[in-house]
């Protein structure tokens, strides 16, 4: 299988919103047409989500009359005040240990021989285009009792009673790592690719070292690529579901696997519902803050 | 004085091989950690089909007798292959009403003008980033009064919603690229809009809708949380069945199934792989 350039920015779909400037790109169509055009997808997502949400809010804040209790109930009750502690940190932890393994990932894929390069960004690409259900359900052979990492562990003396690792916090944060790394991978690599080659050969030729060229050149001009990326896996480690519902247990509860025990266990849809609502908000207010920083409306916005 | 330039290329060789060699340990180094990584990347992905094979009752790594009995299994079980045919026209569905709705969105974003583009466009991407729990719950609330959980039409809804920023981003990159000025000829010819439409963007652009739909099924065949919410007992994903047998009983038919889903995905994006060189080649030559 080739992986050229063309996959990286069809990869990239996901993550970081548009690669393109829109500058030369002449206006062709009328307002009235343009909303014709745009109509099928407004009402998409009015229905989609827009109503849903709306009528999600509604039945948080009435039962029947108009009350706040739902929402004074997460932080007033110490089990939910952890719940939400929990998910910050581990979605903290995330980020960094995202920021760790995927910035030398995306530093070779701008930086390695055109030869090497499809193979790292098929690595890449292929789990960030595999079910995250798969690779929870991969994690849960790795790491369960009698699993594949145990065994191994056990079969080369380094151990002798297997360890638990499957449902903690360390199985959970390992396996959002792992899902959510092609996230910081690829807008670092975005960035890291449009440094000119010049700059790093200028900072040698004047006598810099690797560490120096590192430090005063590479650092320095993937910080947006950094940030795109680390909010991106902020966000989608905060609200995320799968991976904790199926590696995770009951002490490691988050918000997603709590507004699900509300909903499926408890029955509890009004509490489920405020919940939502909560990590909602929180997830709009950091995507609103930095949405210069996620481009999300690059090429698109009049100013341009 | 030609051998104190002949010296001085040999000492210039020499120095520029001692840099050269001191590099390459730390760039042998740094490659291997980066190839850990990667290991660690793909790894977990591969994971499961050697124990798809296993002759096993239990889950076995690495197996120690090689079988297709669970596949054998996974074709007979009613249930699975019932979620997986619900999966299929779901996907496949979605699939075409996400490339048409994000497709006609995308030329009015990068080539019309109206007020609150901004918005739309916001509102267009927002599925990328916002929660699925939350999706999910909205979308349950708003389902289960009007029956329409475990039905292909509330999953059409939920899936063409979330797989439209796929066929969004990928059609408005094509857009940008193709000179706008192409269609303006065409309508100064006396075609009108739609003639233009079909005969000069449409072809023009196609590689993009073409991946925005790849993207747009895998999105949609994989897609676990939403579906784990709105599926009924008897309208499942095939998601939603491994999400309850992975809870339940880990059985090896359970990596038979994983190993397939990793399969379509490769498979498509292989296929959008190839599709995007063959396309990309007339225009080089």
């Amino acid at each position: 299988m080739t992986v050229d350039d063309k996959t990286i920015v069809g990869g990239t779909a996901p993550s970081i919103a548009l690669p393109l400037v829109s500058g030369g790109s002449r206006r062709t169509h009328s307002t009235l047409f343009s909303l014709v055009l745009v109509s099928p997808l407004l009402l998409l997502i009015f229905f989609g989500f827009v109503y849903p949400v709306g009528e999600m809010l509604v039945s948080s804040l009435f039962s029947p009359g108009f009350t706040l209790d739902n929402y004074a109930r997460i932080f007033t009750k110490p089990l939910y005040l952890k719940v939400l502690y929990r998910t910050l940190e581990i979605a903290l932890l995330t980020t960094l240990g995202a920021f760790v393994l995927g910035y030398p990932v995306a530093f070779a894929m701008a930086r390695a021989k055109s030869k090497l390069v499809p193979w790292i960004a098929a690595c890449v690409l292929i789990p960030l285009w595999t079910s995250v259900l798969v690779r929870s359900y991969a994690w849960i052979l790795l790491l369960q009792r009698k699993g594949i990492v145990n065994n191994f562990l056990i079969d080369i003396g380094l151990i002798d009673k297997p360890l638990k690792i499957l449902y903690t916090e360390h199985a959970v944060l390992l396996a959002m790592v792992h899902v959510l790394l092609p996230f910081m991978i690829l807008p670092v690599y975005g960035s890291l690719r449009s440094i000119s080659v010049e700059l790093p050969r200028a900072a040698k030729n004047l006598g810099a070292g690797p560490v120096t060229v590192f430090k005063s050149v590479y650092l320095p001009l993937s910080l947006p690529g950094i940030f795109a990326g680390s909010i991106l896996v902020f966000i989608l480690a905060l609200g995320f579901f799968v991976t904790p519902a199926l590696v995770g247990g009951p002490t490691t509860l988050m918000m997603a696997t709590l507004i699900s025990q509300q909903t499926t266990e408890l029955l509890d849809w009004e509490f489920a519902a405020a919940l939502s609502t909560l990590l909602l908000v929180v997830t709009l207010v950091i995507a609103f803050a930095f949405r210069h920083v996620l481009s999300f409306s690059k090429g698109f916005s009049d100013g341009n | 004085m030609e051998i104190r330039t002949e010296r001085g290329r040999v000492a210039a060789q020499n120095s520029m091989r001692v840099n050269h060699r001191k590099l390459s340990i730390g760039q042998l180094v740094f490659g291997g950690i980066v190839a850990l990584i990667l290991v660690f990347l793909v790894l977990p992905t591969l994971i499961v089909a050697p124990i798809s094979f296993s002759d096993a009752r239990y889950l076995q790594f690495p197996p120690t007798e090689l079988s297709l009995r669970w596949y054998a299994e996974y074709f007979t079980d009613k249930d699975w292959v019932a979620a997986t045919l619900f999966s299929a026209r779901i996907a496949l569905s979605t699939t075409l009403a996400a490339t048409v709705v994000g497709a006609l969105a995308a030329v009015a974003l990068v080539r019309g003008s109206f007020p609150g583009k901004s918005i739309v466009l916001g509102l267009a991407l927002s599925p990328l980033l916002l929660p699925h729990i939350v999706i999910a719950i909205a979308l349950y609330l708003f389902f289960a009064p009007l029956k329409l959980t475990g039905n292909f039409f509330g999953f059409l809804l939920a899936h063409t919603m979330l797989a439209v920023p796929y066929v969004v981003i990928s059609v408005s990159a094509s857009l940008q690229k193709f000179d706008s000025t192409l269609e303006l000829a065409a309508l100064n010819c006396g075609a009108n809009r739609v003639q233009a439409f079909f005969t000069i963007v449409l072809p023009n652009i196609l590689p993009g809708v073409f991946a925005g739909g790849i993207f747009a099924f895998i999105s949609s065949f994989d897609e676990a949380t939403v579906a784990f919410f709105i599926s009924g007992i008897d309208g499942k994903t095939i998601t939603r069945k491994l999400f309850e047998d992975i809870d339940f009983s880990l059985t090896p038919v359970i990596a038979v199934v994983a190993t397939l889903l990793v399969l379509v995905s490769l498979l498509l994006l292989g296929v959008y792989q190839f599709v995007q060189s063959k396309m990309d080649q007339p225009k080089h030559s």
